[in-house]
């Protein structure tokens, strides 16, 4: 993966301290004792240049864009088309056409299936993802074959929680006409091989979307680079305001596509006979947009791209394996999502405790975790687990963290004796 | 005593690992499934009713700590009363777990489950203690539809 930035000299230590200091909110104790956020992959926090971003906006910009003629309207369109231009160079699109701004990743997702999916499946026609989808990679896909009478087609994934690639050549067939499957998988971390995936669906025309969410906080994401068709990710997993997100969609199928929602700002030209729509990005956000979130957004990209992502990688790599390498050692301990290639995420069960259990005792150790089934169930299906506990990390944690989350689970352990 | 330790008393802790009533019941009259699709635990009651009176009353299911020791502890309190009975003890209880003080009719009323009312410290873990409770309620009205903690 490639670094965000060389700001940094190489070989020179990360100082998590001075990124801490970023980010007000970790600087509080709860239950008394110092708080340790691992729970990054439902939401990250926020760094403080986010949070200005957004009180800067409603305090000195705020106003509808794309309509008024007034000098504030014209300051925050300017301010919110300046964000799609950043996200357009932090995922590397070719044009900023190509960036949607929406909800979050389910909306994204949801977006394609309904106006690509419904326009261009049909009866008899296959759709494949992956065993470790999040829902919001799975139920829209569901929706939009149960509306025209596709098939959806499921990607196995081994005791590890890695795709099986033979199985997946073995899907592709002329029915083929959708593949749906996340980068990085939120409930086990496994790093996809999407590269494969695209090429092996690219050699039959076969369209892909990818679902960055968990992706976009840990790697450098290219979607020139992935050639992926369709890209989506949230706004709040990587540092930004929660209500927003991107689609990323290639020009050629984007314009193809009818518009997802109708209303203000998607149209060109309205009569009662006929309307004609706006053209890209705007046929796709109808209505007024959560403005302020996407200023902030960009102002998360801004402090990313601030990172060296070299340095970044390693510090995550480096908390991954010591909190791997420590819970190992932990007897009635199981880590779920052992795949060769990983991102950030922790997943375990311990024997005779329940992940509830587990999430209220590290609670009262300061510890803020994931406790249960991740939006994932056929996940939990596939492991015979009703819910996992879930640790999850960002760069800004640290290794004395890892050990207070160690040293927490065996006090869980305690309790239940 | 700590709030941790007040949640995960003995009695809770005994429960949980040997819950009381934990079968199927071959010969129940009413049954209730009962869903928190929150976090995905599950469980089944099993009723046998007989003259408006809960003559054998069981569970099955998968939870954490406090939802099974919480169903095992309605079953040992359920079983020889009345539906009319159940409904009092399950408003009790209600109020014990969100913290409602019950006065010392409700307290007494109450009685060994006094031991739940850890959870009213720990709002995220109320849905888990009164699962089972929902589900019976469902079961008593002859509810077909899975009772859920929403």
């Amino acid at each position: 993966m490639k670094a965000y930035s060389q700001k940094a000299a190489p070989g020179k230590s990360f100082d998590v301290a001075r990124i801490r200091a970023d980010f007000p909110i970790l600087a509080q104790n709860i239950a008394g004792k110092p708080l340790v956020y691992l729970d990054n992959g439902a939401t990250s926090q926020k760094p403080q240049a986010v949070i200005d971003a957004l009180d800067h906006y409603y305090s000195v910009e705020n106003s509808n864009i794309h309509r008024g003629v007034h000098s504030l309207s014209e300051r925050a369109t300017a301010a919110y088309e300046a964000a799609r231009e950043k996200i357009r160079g932090f995922i590397n699109a070719a044009s900023d056409k190509e960036i949607i701004f929406v909800r979050g990743t389910t909306e994204a997702i949801n977006l394609v299936a309904q106006s690509y999916g419904r326009s261009f499946l049909k009866a008899g026609d296959e759709v494949v993802i992956s065993a470790m989808e999040h829902h919001s990679n799975i139920v829209p896909w569901q929706m939009v074959c149960e509306q025209v009478g596709a098939r959806l087609r499921v990607i196995p994934i081994n005791h590890n929680g890695e795709i099986v690639m033979e199985e997946y050549r073995r899907l592709l067939n002329d029915r083929t006409k959708f593949v749906a499957v996340t980068h990085v998988s939120n409930a086990l971390g496994t790093l996809v091989p999407v590269n494969e995936i695209i090429t092996l669906a690219h050699q039959r025309d076969v369209p892909v979307l990818l679902d960055g969410a968990q992706a976009v906080p840990h790697l450098k994401v290219d979607v020139r680079e992935l050639d992926c068709d369709f890209y989506a990710f949230s706004g709040h997993k990587m540092f930004g305001p929660t209500g927003i997100g991107v689609l990323y969609g290639r020009r050629g199928l984007l314009e193809k596509m009818p518009p997802y929602q109708g209303g203000g700002d998607m149209i060109s030209l309205v009569t009662f006979e006929k309307t004609h729509y706006n053209v890209l990005p705007y046929k796709f956000e109808a209505g007024t947009p959560n403005i302020a979130g996407v200023i902030g957004l960009g102002a998360a990209v801004d402090y990313l791209q601030g990172l060296d992502w070299q340095q970044v990688a390693a510090h995550e790599r480096k908390l991954l394996a010591r909190a791997t390498e420590a819970l190992s050692e932990i007897v009635p301990l199981r880590i779920i999502g052992t795949a060769k290639e990983k991102a950030g995420v922790l997943s375990f069960v311990l024997d005779y405790v329940h992940a509830h259990d587990v999430g209220t005792i590290l609670d009262q150790e300061g510890v803020a975790v994931r406790a249960g089934h991740h939006c994932a169930m056929p996940v939990m299906q596939r492991f015979g687990v009703p819910a996992t506990t879930r640790a999850s990390f960002a760069f800004y944690n640290t290794a004395e963290e890892i050990d207070v989350l160690v040293r927490a689970i065996y006090r869980v352990l305690k309790v239940f004796g | 005593m700590s709030d941790l330790d007040d949640l995960y008393q003995e009695v809770i802790l005994d429960h949980n690992k040997s819950p009381r009533n934990y079968r199927a019941m071959a010969d129940a009259n009413r049954k209730g499934e009962g869903y928190n699709p929150l976090c995905g635990d599950h469980v089944t009651v099993f009723l046998r009713l007989d003259g408006g009176v809960i003559q054998d009353i069981s569970f099955q299911g998968s939870g954490c700590a406090i939802s099974k020791a919480s169903a095992s502890m309605m079953t040992a309190e359920l079983k020889g009363k009345s539906e009319a009975a159940a409904h009092d003890l399950f408003d009790s209880v209600h109020r014990m777990l969100t913290g409602e003080a019950g006065g010392a009719d409700g307290a007494a009323k109450i009685g060994k489950l006094a031991v739940l009312s850890g959870v009213c410290k720990f709002p995220a873990r109320v849905k888990c203690a009164s699962l089972a409770w929902h589900t019976v309620n469902a079961a008593l009205a002859g509810e077909a539809r899975p009772a859920t903690t929403e």
